[in-house]
Protein backbone atom coordinates (compact mmCIF):
# COMPACT_ATOMS: atom_id res chain seq x y z
CA UNK A 1 0.00 0.00 0.00
CA UNK A 2 1.41 3.39 -0.93
CA UNK A 3 0.22 6.66 0.45
CA UNK A 4 0.81 8.63 -2.68
CA UNK A 5 -0.79 12.01 -3.04
CA UNK A 6 -1.85 13.37 -6.35
CA UNK A 7 -1.02 16.88 -7.30
CA UNK A 8 0.91 18.74 -4.68
CA UNK A 9 -1.63 19.76 -2.07
CA UNK A 10 0.01 21.31 0.98
CA UNK A 11 -2.37 20.78 3.93
CA UNK A 12 -3.20 23.91 5.89
CA UNK A 13 -5.89 26.27 7.15
CA UNK A 14 -4.57 29.54 5.76
CA UNK A 15 -6.68 32.33 4.25
CA UNK A 16 -5.94 31.06 0.75
CA UNK A 17 -6.71 27.44 1.72
CA UNK A 18 -10.19 28.53 2.75
CA UNK A 19 -11.00 30.56 -0.33
CA UNK A 20 -13.60 28.85 -2.53
CA UNK A 21 -11.95 26.82 -5.34
CA UNK A 22 -14.04 28.67 -7.95
CA UNK A 23 -12.63 32.00 -6.79
CA UNK A 24 -9.09 30.64 -6.85
CA UNK A 25 -9.46 29.18 -10.33
CA UNK A 26 -10.89 32.43 -11.73
CA UNK A 27 -8.29 34.57 -9.93
CA UNK A 28 -5.49 32.41 -11.37
CA UNK A 29 -6.98 32.78 -14.84
CA UNK A 30 -7.23 36.56 -14.54
CA UNK A 31 -3.68 36.78 -13.22
CA UNK A 32 -2.30 34.61 -16.05
CA UNK A 33 -3.90 36.85 -18.67
CA UNK A 34 -3.00 40.19 -17.09
CA UNK A 35 0.62 39.27 -16.46
CA UNK A 36 1.11 39.32 -20.22
CA UNK A 37 -0.49 42.76 -20.59
CA UNK A 38 2.19 44.30 -18.39
CA UNK A 39 5.06 45.92 -20.26
CA UNK A 40 6.21 48.81 -18.03
CA UNK A 41 8.63 48.26 -15.16
CA UNK A 42 6.08 49.86 -12.76
CA UNK A 43 3.61 47.20 -13.83
CA UNK A 44 5.99 44.54 -12.66
CA UNK A 45 5.88 45.93 -9.13
CA UNK A 46 2.14 45.36 -9.31
CA UNK A 47 2.38 41.79 -10.64
CA UNK A 48 5.13 40.87 -8.21
CA UNK A 49 3.28 42.57 -5.36
CA UNK A 50 0.14 40.59 -6.05
CA UNK A 51 2.11 37.33 -6.18
CA UNK A 52 3.84 38.13 -2.87
CA UNK A 53 0.50 38.95 -1.26
CA UNK A 54 -0.96 35.63 -2.46
CA UNK A 55 2.11 33.76 -1.20
CA UNK A 56 1.78 35.42 2.21
CA UNK A 57 -1.94 34.53 2.32
CA UNK A 58 -1.12 30.86 1.67
CA UNK A 59 1.30 30.48 4.62
CA UNK A 60 3.29 28.00 2.57
CA UNK A 61 7.03 28.09 3.37
CA UNK A 62 8.77 30.12 0.60
CA UNK A 63 11.32 27.34 0.20
CA UNK A 64 8.60 24.88 -0.77
CA UNK A 65 7.38 27.37 -3.37
CA UNK A 66 10.85 28.03 -4.74
CA UNK A 67 11.57 24.32 -4.99
CA UNK A 68 8.55 24.13 -7.30
CA UNK A 69 10.43 26.33 -9.78
CA UNK A 70 13.13 23.74 -10.42
CA UNK A 71 11.43 22.16 -13.45
CA UNK A 72 11.30 25.50 -15.28
CA UNK A 73 14.92 26.47 -14.54
CA UNK A 74 16.09 25.48 -18.02
CA UNK A 75 13.35 27.59 -19.63
CA UNK A 76 14.40 30.55 -17.54
CA UNK A 77 18.03 30.27 -18.65
CA UNK A 78 17.04 29.94 -22.31
CA UNK A 79 14.63 32.89 -22.11
CA UNK A 80 17.22 35.09 -20.47
CA UNK A 81 20.08 34.12 -22.82
CA UNK A 82 17.99 34.32 -25.96
CA UNK A 83 16.73 37.83 -25.16
CA UNK A 84 20.10 39.06 -23.91
CA UNK A 85 21.84 38.11 -27.15
CA UNK A 86 19.14 38.83 -29.68
CA UNK A 87 17.93 42.28 -28.62
CA UNK A 88 19.68 45.17 -30.39
CA UNK A 89 20.96 48.01 -28.18
CA UNK A 90 23.91 49.18 -26.10
CA UNK A 91 26.53 46.45 -26.03
CA UNK A 92 27.73 45.38 -22.59
CA UNK A 93 29.89 42.46 -23.59
CA UNK A 94 30.75 41.01 -26.94
CA UNK A 95 32.52 38.02 -28.41
CA UNK A 96 32.69 37.72 -32.15
CA UNK A 97 29.23 38.13 -33.62
CA UNK A 98 27.58 37.59 -30.24
CA UNK A 99 26.88 40.60 -28.03
CA UNK A 100 24.91 41.02 -24.86
CA UNK A 101 22.92 44.26 -24.76
CA UNK A 102 21.60 46.25 -21.80
CA UNK A 103 18.12 46.29 -23.33
CA UNK A 104 18.31 42.58 -23.96
CA UNK A 105 19.25 41.82 -20.37
CA UNK A 106 16.45 44.03 -19.07
CA UNK A 107 13.86 42.53 -21.39
CA UNK A 108 15.02 38.96 -20.81
CA UNK A 109 14.99 39.56 -17.07
CA UNK A 110 11.40 40.75 -17.20
CA UNK A 111 10.34 37.77 -19.33
CA UNK A 112 11.98 35.38 -16.86
CA UNK A 113 10.35 37.18 -13.93
CA UNK A 114 7.00 36.86 -15.67
CA UNK A 115 7.48 33.10 -16.02
CA UNK A 116 8.57 32.74 -12.39
CA UNK A 117 5.55 34.66 -11.11
CA UNK A 118 3.16 32.76 -13.36
CA UNK A 119 4.42 29.40 -12.12
CA UNK A 120 4.41 30.58 -8.50
CA UNK A 121 0.81 31.78 -8.61
CA UNK A 122 -0.56 28.77 -10.50
CA UNK A 123 1.22 26.42 -8.12
CA UNK A 124 -0.38 28.30 -5.23
CA UNK A 125 -3.71 27.16 -6.66
CA UNK A 126 -2.76 23.47 -6.61
CA UNK A 127 -0.87 23.79 -3.32
CA UNK A 128 -3.83 25.24 -1.41
CA UNK A 129 -6.66 23.29 -3.09
CA UNK A 130 -7.24 19.53 -2.86
CA UNK A 131 -7.73 17.78 -6.21
CA UNK A 132 -11.30 17.01 -5.12
CA UNK A 133 -12.06 20.67 -4.38
CA UNK A 134 -10.50 21.59 -7.72
CA UNK A 135 -12.79 19.12 -9.49
CA UNK A 136 -15.81 20.49 -7.62
CA UNK A 137 -14.84 24.05 -8.50
CA UNK A 138 -14.34 23.25 -12.18
CA UNK A 139 -17.66 21.43 -12.34
CA UNK A 140 -19.53 24.42 -10.85
CA UNK A 141 -17.73 26.87 -13.13
CA UNK A 142 -18.49 24.80 -16.24
CA UNK A 143 -22.11 24.13 -15.26
CA UNK A 144 -23.52 27.15 -17.16
CA UNK A 145 -22.01 25.71 -20.34
CA UNK A 146 -24.02 22.51 -19.91
CA UNK A 147 -26.81 24.18 -21.83
CA UNK A 148 -24.44 24.45 -24.78
CA UNK A 149 -23.84 20.71 -24.64
CA UNK A 150 -20.72 20.65 -22.48
CA UNK A 151 -20.99 17.57 -20.22
CA UNK A 152 -19.70 19.30 -17.07
CA UNK A 153 -21.07 16.75 -14.58
CA UNK A 154 -19.67 13.84 -16.58
CA UNK A 155 -16.28 15.51 -16.89
CA UNK A 156 -16.18 16.07 -13.14
CA UNK A 157 -17.13 12.45 -12.46
CA UNK A 158 -14.40 11.31 -14.86
CA UNK A 159 -11.86 13.36 -12.97
CA UNK A 160 -13.10 11.98 -9.64
CA UNK A 161 -12.84 8.39 -10.85
CA UNK A 162 -9.37 9.08 -12.24
CA UNK A 163 -8.29 10.50 -8.87
CA UNK A 164 -9.81 7.52 -7.12
CA UNK A 165 -8.06 4.93 -9.29
CA UNK A 166 -4.58 6.39 -9.68
CA UNK A 167 -3.34 4.92 -6.36
CA UNK A 168 -5.07 1.60 -7.13
CA UNK A 169 -3.47 1.34 -10.57
CA UNK A 170 -0.13 2.44 -9.11
CA UNK A 171 -0.29 -0.45 -6.62
CA UNK A 172 -1.20 -2.77 -9.43
CA UNK A 173 1.70 -1.60 -11.59
CA UNK A 174 4.08 -2.36 -8.70
CA UNK A 175 2.59 -5.81 -8.32
CA UNK A 176 2.89 -6.56 -12.04
CA UNK A 177 6.44 -5.25 -12.01
CA UNK A 178 7.42 -7.65 -9.25
CA UNK A 179 5.60 -10.53 -10.95
CA UNK A 180 7.44 -9.89 -14.22
CA UNK A 181 10.77 -9.53 -12.45
CA UNK A 182 10.13 -12.85 -10.75
CA UNK A 183 9.81 -14.34 -14.24
CA UNK A 184 13.10 -12.85 -15.26
CA UNK A 185 11.96 -9.73 -17.11
CA UNK A 186 14.84 -7.29 -17.56
CA UNK A 187 13.79 -3.71 -16.97
CA UNK A 188 17.09 -1.87 -16.72
CA UNK A 189 18.25 -1.64 -20.29
CA UNK A 190 20.02 1.06 -22.27
CA UNK A 191 18.53 3.15 -25.04
CA UNK A 192 15.10 4.74 -25.25
CA UNK A 193 13.72 2.16 -27.66
CA UNK A 194 14.90 -0.78 -25.58
CA UNK A 195 13.49 0.87 -22.49
CA UNK A 196 10.07 1.25 -24.08
CA UNK A 197 10.18 -2.40 -25.08
CA UNK A 198 11.14 -3.38 -21.55
CA UNK A 199 8.06 -1.56 -20.24
CA UNK A 200 5.64 -3.44 -22.47
CA UNK A 201 5.31 -6.48 -20.19
CA UNK A 202 4.13 -4.10 -17.47
CA UNK A 203 1.91 -1.80 -19.50
CA UNK A 204 -0.03 -4.49 -21.34
CA UNK A 205 -1.30 -6.34 -18.24
CA UNK A 206 -1.93 -2.99 -16.53
CA UNK A 207 -4.18 -1.84 -19.37
CA UNK A 208 -5.99 -5.16 -19.58
CA UNK A 209 -6.66 -5.02 -15.84
CA UNK A 210 -7.80 -1.40 -16.08
CA UNK A 211 -10.39 -2.33 -18.70
CA UNK A 212 -11.66 -5.17 -16.54
CA UNK A 213 -11.94 -2.80 -13.59
CA UNK A 214 -13.78 -0.26 -15.73
CA UNK A 215 -16.29 -2.91 -16.73
CA UNK A 216 -17.01 -3.91 -13.14
CA UNK A 217 -17.13 -0.30 -12.00
CA UNK A 218 -19.71 0.51 -14.67
CA UNK A 219 -21.96 -2.30 -13.43
CA UNK A 220 -21.54 -1.19 -9.82
CA UNK A 221 -22.37 2.42 -10.76
CA UNK A 222 -25.47 1.27 -12.58
CA UNK A 223 -26.53 -0.79 -9.56
CA UNK A 224 -26.31 2.40 -7.50
CA UNK A 225 -28.67 4.19 -9.82
CA UNK A 226 -26.23 6.15 -11.99
CA UNK A 227 -28.10 7.47 -15.00
CA UNK A 228 -25.83 10.17 -16.36
CA UNK A 229 -25.22 13.68 -15.11
CA UNK A 230 -28.77 14.88 -15.66
CA UNK A 231 -30.75 15.44 -12.48
CA UNK A 232 -27.79 14.51 -10.30
CA UNK A 233 -27.25 16.58 -7.16
CA UNK A 234 -24.12 16.87 -5.03
CA UNK A 235 -23.76 16.39 -1.30
CA UNK A 236 -21.08 19.01 -0.94
CA UNK A 237 -22.12 22.50 -1.79
CA UNK A 238 -19.66 25.27 -2.39
CA UNK A 239 -20.37 28.50 -0.52
CA UNK A 240 -18.77 31.87 -0.99
CA UNK A 241 -17.59 33.58 2.19
CA UNK A 242 -16.12 36.97 3.05
CA UNK A 243 -12.76 35.55 1.99
CA UNK A 244 -14.00 35.28 -1.56
CA UNK A 245 -15.14 38.89 -1.44
CA UNK A 246 -11.69 40.01 -0.26
CA UNK A 247 -9.99 37.90 -2.94
CA UNK A 248 -12.27 39.23 -5.68
CA UNK A 249 -11.57 42.80 -4.59
CA UNK A 250 -7.82 42.22 -4.60
CA UNK A 251 -7.97 40.69 -8.08
CA UNK A 252 -10.14 43.55 -9.35
CA UNK A 253 -7.73 46.14 -7.90
CA UNK A 254 -4.81 44.33 -9.51
CA UNK A 255 -6.53 44.19 -12.90
CA UNK A 256 -7.57 47.84 -12.71
CA UNK A 257 -3.98 48.80 -11.82
CA UNK A 258 -2.58 46.96 -14.82
CA UNK A 259 -5.11 48.56 -17.17
CA UNK A 260 -4.44 52.01 -15.70
CA UNK A 261 -0.69 51.67 -16.27
CA UNK A 262 -1.30 50.57 -19.84
CA UNK A 263 -3.44 53.62 -20.47
CA UNK A 264 -0.83 55.93 -18.89
CA UNK A 265 1.82 54.49 -21.18
CA UNK A 266 -0.54 55.24 -24.05
CA UNK B 1 -42.75 6.65 -5.80
CA UNK B 2 -44.52 3.39 -6.33
CA UNK B 3 -46.73 2.30 -3.49
CA UNK B 4 -45.88 -0.72 -1.38
CA UNK B 5 -47.82 -3.38 -3.15
CA UNK B 6 -46.61 -6.52 -1.43
CA UNK B 7 -48.65 -8.07 1.38
CA UNK B 8 -46.47 -9.25 4.28
CA UNK B 9 -47.10 -12.86 3.29
CA UNK B 10 -46.13 -12.26 -0.31
CA UNK B 11 -42.49 -12.48 -1.35
CA UNK B 12 -40.72 -9.14 -1.70
CA UNK B 13 -38.75 -10.45 -4.65
CA UNK B 14 -40.32 -13.08 -6.85
CA UNK B 15 -38.38 -14.90 -9.56
CA UNK B 16 -40.66 -17.13 -11.61
CA UNK B 17 -39.52 -19.65 -14.25
CA UNK B 18 -36.63 -17.51 -15.36
CA UNK B 19 -34.36 -18.63 -18.15
CA UNK B 20 -31.25 -16.70 -19.10
CA UNK B 21 -28.64 -17.39 -21.77
CA UNK B 22 -25.39 -15.55 -22.36
CA UNK B 23 -24.26 -15.16 -25.94
CA UNK B 24 -21.75 -17.93 -26.61
CA UNK B 25 -18.53 -17.72 -28.60
CA UNK B 26 -18.96 -16.31 -32.12
CA UNK B 27 -20.77 -18.87 -34.21
CA UNK B 28 -21.31 -21.10 -31.16
CA UNK B 29 -24.30 -21.94 -29.04
CA UNK B 30 -25.52 -19.49 -26.38
CA UNK B 31 -24.57 -20.56 -22.85
CA UNK B 32 -27.51 -21.46 -20.64
CA UNK B 33 -26.93 -19.75 -17.27
CA UNK B 34 -30.38 -20.11 -15.71
CA UNK B 35 -32.87 -22.82 -16.59
CA UNK B 36 -36.44 -22.11 -15.45
CA UNK B 37 -35.39 -20.91 -12.02
CA UNK B 38 -37.86 -20.10 -9.26
CA UNK B 39 -36.67 -18.07 -6.29
CA UNK B 40 -38.22 -15.82 -3.69
CA UNK B 41 -37.09 -13.46 -0.97
CA UNK B 42 -39.41 -12.34 1.83
CA UNK B 43 -39.10 -9.07 3.73
CA UNK B 44 -36.37 -9.15 6.36
CA UNK B 45 -35.25 -12.64 5.40
CA UNK B 46 -31.65 -13.88 5.15
CA UNK B 47 -31.22 -16.22 2.18
CA UNK B 48 -27.91 -17.81 1.28
CA UNK B 49 -27.31 -19.02 -2.26
CA UNK B 50 -24.71 -21.77 -2.70
CA UNK B 51 -23.33 -23.46 -5.77
CA UNK B 52 -20.04 -24.09 -7.47
CA UNK B 53 -18.58 -21.81 -10.13
CA UNK B 54 -20.80 -21.47 -13.16
CA UNK B 55 -23.90 -22.71 -11.35
CA UNK B 56 -25.77 -19.50 -12.18
CA UNK B 57 -25.62 -17.80 -8.75
CA UNK B 58 -24.20 -14.50 -10.00
CA UNK B 59 -26.59 -14.39 -12.93
CA UNK B 60 -29.47 -14.85 -10.50
CA UNK B 61 -28.10 -12.00 -8.35
CA UNK B 62 -27.97 -9.64 -11.31
CA UNK B 63 -31.57 -10.40 -12.21
CA UNK B 64 -32.75 -9.25 -8.78
CA UNK B 65 -32.13 -5.55 -9.46
CA UNK B 66 -32.60 -5.45 -13.20
CA UNK B 67 -28.90 -5.43 -14.11
CA UNK B 68 -29.97 -8.37 -16.27
CA UNK B 69 -33.50 -8.92 -17.56
CA UNK B 70 -35.16 -12.34 -17.80
CA UNK B 71 -35.40 -13.74 -21.32
CA UNK B 72 -38.20 -16.06 -20.23
CA UNK B 73 -40.28 -15.92 -17.08
CA UNK B 74 -40.50 -12.87 -14.85
CA UNK B 75 -38.85 -11.10 -11.93
CA UNK B 76 -40.91 -8.86 -9.65
CA UNK B 77 -39.52 -6.63 -6.94
CA UNK B 78 -42.11 -5.27 -4.53
CA UNK B 79 -44.63 -6.05 -7.24
CA UNK B 80 -42.69 -4.17 -9.93
CA UNK B 81 -41.85 -6.05 -13.13
CA UNK B 82 -38.13 -5.67 -13.91
CA UNK B 83 -38.77 -5.80 -17.66
CA UNK B 84 -40.72 -2.54 -17.59
CA UNK B 85 -38.11 0.24 -18.16
CA UNK B 86 -40.31 2.67 -16.20
CA UNK B 87 -39.64 0.62 -13.04
CA UNK B 88 -35.86 0.52 -13.44
CA UNK B 89 -34.84 3.22 -10.93
CA UNK B 90 -37.55 2.29 -8.43
CA UNK B 91 -36.16 -1.26 -8.44
CA UNK B 92 -32.52 -0.15 -8.07
CA UNK B 93 -33.59 1.94 -5.04
CA UNK B 94 -35.24 -1.10 -3.46
CA UNK B 95 -32.53 -3.69 -4.06
CA UNK B 96 -28.94 -2.71 -3.25
CA UNK B 97 -25.98 -4.66 -4.55
CA UNK B 98 -22.49 -5.41 -3.31
CA UNK B 99 -19.97 -7.15 -5.54
CA UNK B 100 -16.96 -9.33 -5.00
CA UNK B 101 -14.07 -6.95 -5.68
CA UNK B 102 -14.26 -4.05 -3.23
CA UNK B 103 -11.84 -1.95 -5.28
CA UNK B 104 -13.97 -1.95 -8.40
CA UNK B 105 -17.17 -0.60 -6.88
CA UNK B 106 -15.86 2.47 -5.06
CA UNK B 107 -16.32 5.55 -7.20
CA UNK B 108 -15.15 8.54 -5.22
CA UNK B 109 -11.76 9.53 -3.79
CA UNK B 110 -13.11 10.09 -0.25
CA UNK B 111 -15.11 7.63 1.89
CA UNK B 112 -18.13 9.84 2.62
CA UNK B 113 -18.37 11.02 -0.96
CA UNK B 114 -18.52 7.48 -2.18
CA UNK B 115 -21.45 6.78 0.14
CA UNK B 116 -23.12 9.91 -1.27
CA UNK B 117 -22.88 8.61 -4.85
CA UNK B 118 -26.21 6.74 -4.83
CA UNK B 119 -28.31 9.51 -3.23
CA UNK B 120 -26.65 12.03 -5.57
CA UNK B 121 -27.83 9.93 -8.50
CA UNK B 122 -31.35 10.11 -7.10
CA UNK B 123 -31.13 13.89 -7.20
CA UNK B 124 -31.85 14.33 -3.48
CA UNK B 125 -31.26 17.72 -1.82
CA UNK B 126 -27.82 18.08 -0.14
CA UNK B 127 -29.17 18.00 3.45
CA UNK B 128 -31.01 14.75 2.78
CA UNK B 129 -27.88 13.24 1.17
CA UNK B 130 -25.87 14.22 4.24
CA UNK B 131 -28.42 12.60 6.56
CA UNK B 132 -28.32 9.37 4.61
CA UNK B 133 -24.53 9.32 4.45
CA UNK B 134 -24.35 9.75 8.26
CA UNK B 135 -26.85 6.97 8.73
CA UNK B 136 -25.16 4.55 6.32
CA UNK B 137 -21.66 5.23 7.70
CA UNK B 138 -22.90 4.64 11.24
CA UNK B 139 -24.63 1.42 10.18
CA UNK B 140 -21.37 -0.11 8.94
CA UNK B 141 -19.18 1.51 11.60
CA UNK B 142 -17.08 3.69 9.29
CA UNK B 143 -18.00 7.11 10.68
CA UNK B 144 -14.49 7.66 12.04
CA UNK B 145 -12.91 7.01 8.62
CA UNK B 146 -15.21 9.29 6.63
CA UNK B 147 -12.44 11.58 5.34
CA UNK B 148 -10.05 8.81 4.27
CA UNK B 149 -9.19 8.04 0.68
CA UNK B 150 -10.55 4.54 -0.03
CA UNK B 151 -7.22 3.06 -1.12
CA UNK B 152 -5.96 3.40 2.46
CA UNK B 153 -8.75 1.19 3.85
CA UNK B 154 -8.36 -2.53 4.58
CA UNK B 155 -10.25 -5.05 2.44
CA UNK B 156 -12.94 -5.52 5.09
CA UNK B 157 -13.34 -1.75 5.48
CA UNK B 158 -13.61 -1.31 1.72
CA UNK B 159 -16.32 -3.92 1.54
CA UNK B 160 -18.17 -2.26 4.44
CA UNK B 161 -17.88 1.00 2.50
CA UNK B 162 -19.48 -0.72 -0.50
CA UNK B 163 -22.29 -1.90 1.80
CA UNK B 164 -22.74 1.67 3.10
CA UNK B 165 -22.90 2.90 -0.50
CA UNK B 166 -25.78 0.50 -1.16
CA UNK B 167 -27.49 1.32 2.15
CA UNK B 168 -27.55 5.04 1.43
CA UNK B 169 -30.32 4.30 -1.07
CA UNK B 170 -32.33 2.78 1.84
CA UNK B 171 -33.01 -0.53 0.10
CA UNK B 172 -35.39 -3.12 1.53
CA UNK B 173 -33.10 -5.87 0.28
CA UNK B 174 -29.34 -6.18 -0.04
CA UNK B 175 -27.87 -8.63 -2.55
CA UNK B 176 -24.25 -9.53 -1.84
CA UNK B 177 -22.40 -11.44 -4.58
CA UNK B 178 -19.53 -13.25 -2.86
CA UNK B 179 -18.64 -10.18 -0.81
CA UNK B 180 -16.01 -12.00 1.27
CA UNK B 181 -14.28 -13.98 -1.48
CA UNK B 182 -11.32 -11.59 -1.72
CA UNK B 183 -10.98 -10.84 2.00
CA UNK B 184 -8.75 -12.21 4.74
CA UNK B 185 -10.42 -13.99 7.71
CA UNK B 186 -10.64 -10.75 9.69
CA UNK B 187 -12.24 -8.89 6.81
CA UNK B 188 -14.69 -11.74 6.33
CA UNK B 189 -15.69 -11.61 9.99
CA UNK B 190 -16.16 -7.80 9.81
CA UNK B 191 -18.40 -8.04 6.75
CA UNK B 192 -20.47 -10.91 8.13
CA UNK B 193 -20.96 -9.12 11.45
CA UNK B 194 -22.12 -6.01 9.58
CA UNK B 195 -24.54 -7.96 7.41
CA UNK B 196 -26.00 -9.85 10.37
CA UNK B 197 -26.44 -6.65 12.35
CA UNK B 198 -28.14 -4.84 9.46
CA UNK B 199 -30.67 -7.59 9.18
CA UNK B 200 -31.38 -7.69 12.89
CA UNK B 201 -31.45 -3.96 13.52
CA UNK B 202 -32.68 -2.45 10.27
CA UNK B 203 -34.74 -5.42 9.07
CA UNK B 204 -33.02 -5.40 5.66
CA UNK B 205 -33.56 -8.61 3.71
CA UNK B 206 -30.23 -10.18 2.70
CA UNK B 207 -29.42 -12.41 -0.25
CA UNK B 208 -25.90 -13.71 0.27
CA UNK B 209 -24.20 -15.52 -2.57
CA UNK B 210 -21.23 -17.34 -1.16
CA UNK B 211 -18.69 -20.14 -1.36
CA UNK B 212 -18.29 -20.28 2.40
CA UNK B 213 -20.48 -22.86 4.10
CA UNK B 214 -20.10 -21.34 7.56
CA UNK B 215 -21.59 -18.09 6.21
CA UNK B 216 -24.52 -19.97 4.71
CA UNK B 217 -25.10 -21.76 8.03
CA UNK B 218 -26.17 -18.42 9.53
CA UNK B 219 -28.98 -17.88 7.00
CA UNK B 220 -32.70 -18.48 7.52
CA UNK B 221 -32.88 -20.35 4.27
CA UNK B 222 -30.31 -21.91 1.96
CA UNK B 223 -30.77 -22.32 -1.78
CA UNK B 224 -28.33 -24.57 -3.64
CA UNK B 225 -27.87 -24.15 -7.36
CA UNK B 226 -26.27 -26.41 -9.93
CA UNK B 227 -26.09 -25.99 -13.71
CA UNK B 228 -28.54 -23.13 -13.78
CA UNK B 229 -31.19 -24.82 -11.65
CA UNK B 230 -32.22 -24.69 -8.01
CA UNK B 231 -31.49 -28.21 -6.77
CA UNK B 232 -31.92 -27.93 -3.00
CA UNK B 233 -33.76 -25.53 -0.79
CA UNK B 234 -34.42 -25.49 2.94
CA UNK B 235 -33.19 -24.41 6.35
CA UNK B 236 -29.43 -24.72 6.92
CA UNK B 237 -30.14 -27.68 9.21
CA UNK B 238 -32.05 -29.52 6.49
CA UNK B 239 -29.49 -28.73 3.82
CA UNK B 240 -26.36 -29.61 5.75
CA UNK B 241 -27.88 -32.88 6.93
CA UNK B 242 -27.56 -34.09 3.32
CA UNK B 243 -23.81 -34.52 3.30
CA UNK B 244 -23.73 -36.99 0.43
CA UNK B 245 -25.96 -34.89 -1.77
CA UNK B 246 -23.78 -31.81 -1.14
CA UNK B 247 -20.63 -33.76 -1.92
CA UNK B 248 -22.16 -34.82 -5.24
CA UNK B 249 -22.72 -31.12 -5.96
CA UNK B 250 -19.05 -30.41 -5.16
CA UNK B 251 -19.92 -28.49 -2.01
CA UNK B 252 -18.43 -28.94 1.44
CA UNK B 253 -20.06 -29.04 4.82
CA UNK B 254 -19.60 -26.10 7.20
CA UNK B 255 -16.53 -26.85 9.38
CA UNK B 256 -18.59 -27.47 12.52
CA UNK B 257 -21.00 -29.81 10.74
CA UNK B 258 -18.08 -31.68 9.18
CA UNK B 259 -16.42 -32.00 12.61
CA UNK B 260 -19.62 -33.34 14.14
CA UNK B 261 -19.89 -35.90 11.35
CA UNK B 262 -16.31 -37.06 11.89
CA UNK B 263 -16.86 -37.36 15.62
CA UNK B 264 -19.92 -39.48 14.90
CA UNK B 265 -17.91 -41.67 12.54
CA UNK B 266 -15.27 -42.06 15.23
CA UNK B 267 -17.90 -43.40 17.61
CA UNK B 268 -18.70 -40.28 19.65
CA UNK B 269 -22.49 -40.17 20.03
CA UNK B 270 -23.06 -36.60 18.78
CA UNK B 271 -26.73 -35.87 17.99
CA UNK B 272 -27.62 -34.93 14.38
CA UNK B 273 -28.57 -31.41 13.25
CA UNK B 274 -25.62 -29.56 14.80
CA UNK B 275 -24.88 -26.29 12.98
CA UNK B 276 -22.94 -23.92 15.20
CA UNK B 277 -19.89 -24.17 17.39
CA UNK B 278 -21.99 -23.42 20.50
CA UNK B 279 -24.35 -26.30 19.75
CA UNK B 280 -21.44 -28.67 19.29
CA UNK B 281 -19.81 -27.59 22.54
CA UNK B 282 -23.10 -28.03 24.37
CA UNK B 283 -23.63 -31.51 22.90
CA UNK B 284 -20.11 -32.58 23.82
CA UNK B 285 -20.48 -31.28 27.38
CA UNK B 286 -23.63 -33.32 27.83
CA UNK B 287 -21.76 -36.53 27.07
CA UNK B 288 -20.72 -38.14 30.26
Amino acid sequence: MFNITLGQYYPGRSFLHQVDPRTKILATLVYSVFIFLVKEPEGFYLVAGFALLAMAASRIPPLTLIRGLRPILIFLVITLAFNAFMTPGETLWGWGPFRVTREGLAFGGLMALRLVLLVLVTSLLTLTTTPIALTDGLERLLRPFQRLGLPAAELALMMTIALRFVPTLFDEAQRILRAQQARGARLRVRGPLAQMQALLPILVPLFVAAFRRADELAVAMEARGYRGGRGRTRMRELRYTWRDGVTALAVAAFAAGVVYLRLLAG
Amino acid sequence: MASRRGEPSEPYILVRDVTYRYPGPPGGEPVLALDRVGFRVYRGEFVAVLGRNGSGKSTLARLLNALLLPQEGEVRVDGLDTRDPANLWAIRDRVGMVFQNPDNQIVAAVVEEDVAFGPENQGLPPEEIRRRVEEALAAVGLTALRDRPPHLLSGGQKQRLAIAGALALRPACLVLDEPTAMLDPRGRAEVMATVTRLREEAGVAVVLITHFMDEAARADRVVVMDRGRVVLEGSPREIFAQADRLRALHLDLPPVVALAAELRAAGVPVPPGILTLDELVEALCRLS
